[in-house]
C-alpha cells in the first residue's frame, strides 16, 4: 500500500485581499493578525499530510477549524489559494476542468452532512446520478445502482423519494450513491453528525464492516473525538485552519503534540471518555394511548422482560410498567396503562460518563434511561453493558502496561 | 420657481434623442418589423380561427376538465369555469374571448421563451445580472401605456404591436423568478452535483432547474396575468378581443357593456390563474 493522497502546504484564504494575506502568512503571521490587517480569513493554513491507500483517515476539529474547507479542496469544490493536492501523483489543484471532472466521476466520491440527496429524484435515480453524468447507459447504470442499494439493504425503497426515508436511511442512500460508481476515494464530510446517536453508531459499524471488504481510501471529517477514535486508522487534528497533529488514536492519546491536543483528549483514560451514548442500546418501549396492558404484557413475554418503558408523543419518556401490574390491569379489564406507570426510573443524559453510570446503575432496579434535554428517550443502559465496558478497559490497561 | 439659476443649463433633448432612435429603427429595420408583423398576424389569425373552429361547448368542456384535474378533483374551480365561460358565451363575447386568449398565449409563450434563458443567464453570470437588473426595473416601472407608442411605430396597429408591448410588460417576473429559483438551490445540492463531476449543463438541467421549478412557475403565472392585463390596454392600439369592447364602452360612456366585458376579463384571469396554480402544486 502506497500513498494515495498527498496534501502539500494547502492554503485557503477567504476574502478580497488574498495575495496580501498569503504574503503575511508566509512571513509566519497568525490567523488573528491577518484578519485584523487585511480583513481576510485564513480557512486552512499550510496543511500538509499524506493519506495511505486503504486507510480511514479522520480529520477532526471543532467547528470553524477549517476541516470542511480542507476536505472540499481535495476534490476542488473549493479552489485552493495555494498548495497542492496529489491523488496518485496527479496534481488536482492544477488540473484543467475536463480532467478534474474525470477524477470526480471516477476516483473521488463525496458523502454530505445533510445527505445531499436530490429531493426531486427517487432513491434509485439519486443512486445512479454519478453514473448518469458519466453517460453510462440506462440499463447498466440502473443495474449498478440497484446493486449498491441492495448492499445497503435499501433496494425495496428504490422508488421512494428521499423525504419519505428516515435520516439514517437517507444517509445510507448517500453512501450507496457515493459507492455506486466504485470510486477509490471516499470523502465523508460530517457524514454521521446529523444522525441520532444510536443510528450513528450503527452507521459507524456498517462503515467499518464495509471497509473490511472494500478497502477504499476514506477521508472522514468529524468534530467528535469518540467517532474519530472509533473509526479512524489515523487522525489529523485541526485547529484554526492548521493541522496540529497527525497520528493513530493511540499516539494522539498518549503523546499529544501540544496543549490544544492535550486539552482535547485530556480525559481519555477511556473509562472516562466512554459515555452513556457509547454503550446504550435500543430500548423496548410501548406508546401510551397506542398500546394497552395486553400488548405490553405480550411484548414482555415475547422479549422475556420484566418491565417495559412507556413513551408518549415524540418518544418522551413517561416511565415504565412491570409485568405484574400489567397482568392485574388485564384481569380488571382496564385498557389504559396510565394508572400503573412507575416513574422511579433513573435518567441520565447521553454525555454521562461511564464511571458515574456505574454508581447509578448499581442502585437501580430498572435499566437507566438515556434522555435528551426534552426527556426524549434515546436509549437505555443496562447493568451488564456498564460492567462489560469497564472490564474491557481494565483488560486493555493491563495489556498496555506490560 | 420661474427663474431658477439652474435654467442656465439648456434643456437636454432627451425626447428628441429617443424619437430619433425610434425613427431610425423604424426606417432602417422596416423590412424586419414588416416581416415580423406579417408572420405574427398570420400566426395569430390562424390560431384564433382554429380556436373558433372548436365549437364553444367543446371548448368549455375541455376547460372544465382541465380545471377539474388542476383542482385535484374538487368541484369549486370546475363549476366556476363552467359558469364563467357560459356567461361569456351568453353575452355574445365568444369571438372576443378567443382573440384575447390567443394574444395572452402568444405573449406568454414569447415571454417564457425569452425570459427563462435570460433568468438562467442572470443566475449564472454576475455581469449579466448587473446589466439585466436595471433593465428589468425599467421595464416594470415605466408606465405600460408608454410601450404602446414605439409598438405602433414599429408594427402599426393590430395584434402584433399588442403582443410586443405585452411581452415587454409581462417579461420581468419570469426572468426574476427563474433567476431567484436557481439561486435558491441550496449549496449542498450544487456541491453534490459538482462532486459527481456534472458538467455545467448537466447540473443545470438535472438539478438546478428541477429544484427551481416551483419558483419559476410562480413567475410564469405572474407573467401570464400581466400579459392579460396588457393585452387589454393594447386594445387602444387596435388589438382585438375583450379589451376592445371595454375601450369602445369607455369611449361611449356605456356603463353596462363596459362592466359586461370587464367581468369577462376577470373570469378569464381567475380561470387561467387557478388552473396554472393547480398544476404547479402537483
Amino acid at each position: 500500500m502506497g500513498t494515495k493522497v498527498e496534501v502539500q502546504n494547502l492554503v485557503k484564504i477567504f476574502g478580497k485581499k488574498e495575495q496580501q494575506a498569503l504574503e503575511l502568512l508566509h512571513q509566519g503571521k497568525g490567523k488573528a493578525e491577518i484578519l485584523q490587517k487585511t480583513g481576510a480569513t485564513v480557512g486552512v493554513n499550510q496543511a500538509s499530510f499524506e493519506i495511505q491507500e486503504g486507510e480511514i483517515f479522520v480529520i477532526m476539529g471543532l467547528s470553524g477549524s477549517g476541516k470542511s474547507t480542507l476536505v472540499r479542496m481535495l476534490n476542488r469544490l473549493i479552489e485552493p489559494s495555494e498548495g497542492n493536492v496529489l491523488i496518485d501523483g496527479d496534481n488536482i489543484s492544477k488540473m484543467e476542468k475536463e480532467e478534474l471532472r474525470k477524477v470526480r466521476r471516477e476516483k473521488v466520491s463525496m458523502v454530505f452532512q445533510n445527505f445531499g440527496l436530490f429531493p426531486h429524484r427517487t432513491i434509485l435515480e439519486n443512486t445512479e446520478y454519478g453514473l448518469e453524468v458519466q453517460g453510462v447507459d440506462k440499463e447498466e447504470r440502473q443495474k449498478k445502482a440497484e446493486k449498491a442499494l441492495d448492499n445497503a439493504g435499501l433496494l425495496p425503497y428504490k422508488d421512494q423519494l428521499p423525504s419519505q426515508l428516515s435520516g439514517g436511511m437517507q444517509q445510507r442512500v448517500g453512501l450507496a450513491r457515493a459507492l455506486a460508481n466504485d470510486p477509490e476515494i471516499l470523502l465523508m464530510d460530517e457524514a454521521f453528525s446529523a444522525l441520532d446517536p444510536l443510528i450513528r453508531r450503527d452507521m459507524q459499524d456498517e462503515l467499518l464492516d464495509m471497509q473490511e471488504t472494500m478497502r477504499k481510501t476514506i477521508i472522514f471529517i468529524t468534530h467528535d473525538l469518540n467517532e474519530s477514535l472509533r473509526i479512524g486508522d489515523r487522525i489529523a487534528i485541526m485547529k484554526d485552519g492548521e493541522v496540529v497533529q497527525v497520528g493513530t488514536g493511540e499516539e494522539i492519546l498518549t503523546n499529544p503534540a501540544n496543549d490544544y491536543v492535550e486539552r482535547f483528549v485530556e480525559d481519555v483514560d477511556r473509562s472516562k471518555v466512554l459515555t452513556a451514548e457509547n454503550i446504550m442500546v435500543r430500548p423496548q418501549t410501548v406508546r401510551l394511548g397506542q398500546s394497552g396492558p395486553r400488548v405490553a404484557l405480550n411484548r414482555m413475554r415475547t422479549e422475556s422482560l420484566s418491565s417495559l418503558l412507556v413513551v408518549g408523543e415524540n418518544q418522551k419518556l413517561l416511565g415504565y410498567v412491570v409485568a405484574d401490574d400489567a397482568a392485574r390491569l388485564v384481569k380488571e379489564n382496564v385498557t389504559s396503562l396510565e394508572s400503573i406507570i412507575r416513574t422511579d426510573i433513573p435518567k441520565v443524559d447521553r454525555h454521562t460518563l461511564i464511571n458515574e453510570l456505574y454508581g447509578i446503575i448499581h442502585e437501580a432496579t430498572t435499566p437507566v434511561a438515556v434522555v435528551n434535554e426534552n426527556d426524549r428517550l434515546l436509549g437505555i443502559v443496562v447493568r451488564g453493558l456498564v460492567i462489560g465496558a469497564l472490564a474491557k478497559e481494565e483488560e486493555e490497561e493491563a495489556t498496555n502496561g506490560e | 420657481m420661474e427663474n431658477s439659476f439652474l435654467d442656465v443649463i439648456p434643456r437636454v433633448p432627451v425626447s428628441e434623442w429617443i424619437s430619433a432612435t425610434v425613427d431610425w429603427l423604424t426606417n432602417n429595420l422596416a423590412w424586419l418589423f414588416g416581416a415580423i408583423q406579417d408572420a405574427g398576424d398570420w400566426l395569430m389569425d390562424t390560431m384564433t380561427d382554429l380556436l373558433l373552429l372548436i365549437p364553444d361547448f367543446v371548448f368549455i368542456i375541455i376547460m372544465v376538465a382541465l380545471a377539474f384535474f388542476a383542482a385535484k378533483k374538487k368541484f369549486g374551480l370546475p363549476i366556476f369555469t363552467l359558469v364563467g365561460l357560459l356567461y361569456i358565451q351568453n353575452q355574445g363575447l365568444w369571438e372576443s374571448l378567443m382573440y384575447t386568449f390567443t394574444l395572452v398565449i402568444v405573449a406568454s409563450l414569447v415571454s417564457i421563451i425569452i425570459g427563462v434563458p435570460a433568468g438562467i443567464l442572470m443566475a449564472k453570470s454576475k455581469i449579466a445580472n448587473t446589466i439585466l437588473s436595471p433593465i428589468l426595473d425599467f421595464m416594470q416601472t415605466m408606465p405600460a401605456f408608454v410601450y404602446l407608442i414605439p409598438a405602433v411605430a414599429f408594427f402599426g396597429i393590430g395584434m402584433v404591436p399588442g403582443v410586443f408591448s405585452a411581452v415587454i410588460f409581462a417579461l420581468p417576473p419570469t426572468v426574476r423568478f427563474t433567476n431567484l429559483g436557481i439561486r435558491q438551490v441550496s449549496e449542498e445540492m450544487v456541491e453534490a452535483a459538482d462532486s459527481f463531476g456534472s458538467t455545467g449543463s448537466q447540473k443545470l438541467f438535472k438539478v438546478e432547474l428541477p429544484l427551481a421549478k416551483a419558483t419559476m412557475m410562480a413567475g410564469i403565472n405572474q407573467t401570464v396575468l400581466l400579459a392579460l392585463s396588457m393585452v387589454v390596454i393594447a386594445s387602444m392600439i387596435g388589438a382585438p378581443g375583450l379589451g376592445e369592447e371595454v375601450i369602445s364602452a369607455l369611449q361611449r360612456a356605456q356603463v353596462g357593456p363596459g362592466f359586461v366585458s370587464g367581468l369577462s376579463l376577470v373570469v378569464l384571469a381567475i380561470i387561467l390563474d387557478r388552473i396554472m396554480q393547480g398544476f404547479n402544486k402537483r
